[in-house]
């Protein structure tokens, strides 16, 4: 409840504040990928754990051995670009829940944007570094 | 940013207590929310006796009993008494609710306490401003629609997709789940809410109909739809026991479908 103080009222219409500028026709997309990169971790969330045990207390070119085996890179890489995405979208939701400033929710959807995509190309990179011996 | 406190002049501040009724020898206190838009003071918790062997055993009843014995000041919306009309949904010992379908010996624990639909402004006392929520309902255009000439009698409909309509239909539009949902107190004027998903999910899945594409469309939306996080609070506010939530999944579902 709340008795706010005079709040600005517009002189539009209820439903025309309602179905203000109508509906942005996506959001699918993201909710299936969510869901799809969540399917995605669970399965490899297992061998992901399984790899990590593998490199524990193994010094770098211990990690780049194992590393260097195209099944466990592979598992990483998918790890990585799932969860990164997942991340993303997942952060976007919470921002455009709890940030309801226009300009500071573009800034914070961009920021956004931003980190999961350095995050996920500075993993690949260190994990295709280190596979590919280099 | 969202608001997680409540502005300087929506906290309550202390309230009255009504003397006991005279002769009474079964008392329950009840405590509810008052606030007059024209005296410019803070909202407040009145406390009230009402004599039980006087009054009915509904929450509505006492609230009829103290507006003809103690204070005919109390404002509250009331209309069928039974669960039918959805004007009495408040926040009954801290679940949305009707009044009239809730027993006061249901609510454990000493006080009754009462208080408007959470996070809707407030027009007096246990009355809140519905204006948004009704004008989400207009929104989903919740009536048939077709292209085809209309037939001599009715649409027909097979009993397998009439069936499809139970736990849709049933809706009161009494408000208890829309305002028990934390994603709607941030978003409102963005997200339908549950029961007016709730309603579009009862047209779209009206074989009946005719614009069913054209109704996902509306919905299709970040903040009309994608809101909804599946926190539950809707289907367990429902005095009807519907499941607004799993209505907004089906919605998804068909979204999805189409899509994928």
């Amino acid at each position: 409840m709340s008795t706010t103080e005079t709040p600005k009222r517009s002189m539009r219409t209820p439903l025309g504040r309602v179905r203000n500028l109508g509906a942005a026709h996506s959001g699918t997309s993201d909710f299936w990928r969510q869901r799809l990169t969540g399917v995605a971790m669970t399965l490899l969330m297992l061998p992901v754990i399984v790899v990590v045990m593998m490199l524990l207390g193994r010094n770098q070119a211990g990690a780049a051995q194992i590393l260097g085996s195209l099944p466990i890179a592979l598992i990483l890489l998918l790890f990585i670009f799932a969860s990164a995405w997942h991340m993303k979208i997942g952060m976007q939701v919470v921002i455009e829940d709890y940030v309801h400033n226009e300009k500071l929710k573009l800034v914070a959807v961009m920021l956004n944007n931003f980190f999961s995509i350095a995050v996920a190309l500075a993993s690949t990179y260190a994990i295709l570094k280190l596979s590919s011996g280099v | 940013m969202v608001e997680f406190a409540l502005p300087k002049n929506s906290k309550i501040s202390g309230g009255k207590t009504w003397p006991k009724p005279a002769g009474a020898t079964e008392l329950r206190e009840f405590r509810v929310y008052r606030w007059n838009p024209d005296d410019g003071k803070n909202p407040s918790i009145d406390t009230y006796y009402v004599d039980t062997h006087d009054c009915g055993p509904m929450v509505l009843d006492g609230l009829i009993w103290i507006k003809n014995h103690i204070d005919p000041s109390l404002t509250f919306r009331r209309s069928c008494r039974e669960g039918v009309c959805g004007s009495c949904a408040m926040n009954i010992d801290g679940q949305n609710t009707l009044a009239c379908t809730r027993s006061m010996h249901d609510v454990k624990d000493g006080a009754v306490k009462i208080n408007p639909l959470p996070h809707q402004p407030v027009v007096k006392d246990l009355v809140p401003d519905l204006t948004n929520f009704y004008a989400q309902y207009a929104s989903i255009e919740p009536w048939l629609k077709t292209t085809s000439p209309t037939p001599q009698k009715e649409w027909r409909q097979s009993h397998e997709d009439r069936e499809k309509l139970d736990g849709l239909y049933e809706c009161i539009l009494c408000a208890c789940c829309s305002t028990s949902c934390p994603s709607y107190w941030w978003n409102s004027e963005r997200y339908l809410g549950p029961a007016a998903l709730l309603q579009a999910n009862r047209w779209v899945s009206d074989s009946r109909d005719e614009a069913t594409g054209e109704r996902l469309d509306n919905l299709e939306d970040p903040f009309r739809l994608y809101r909804c996080h599946t926190i539950m609070n809707c289907a367990k506010a429902c005095p009807k026991g519907l499941n607004p939530a799993e209505a907004i999944a089906e919605l998804k579902l068909k979204l999805v479908e189409r899509q994928v």
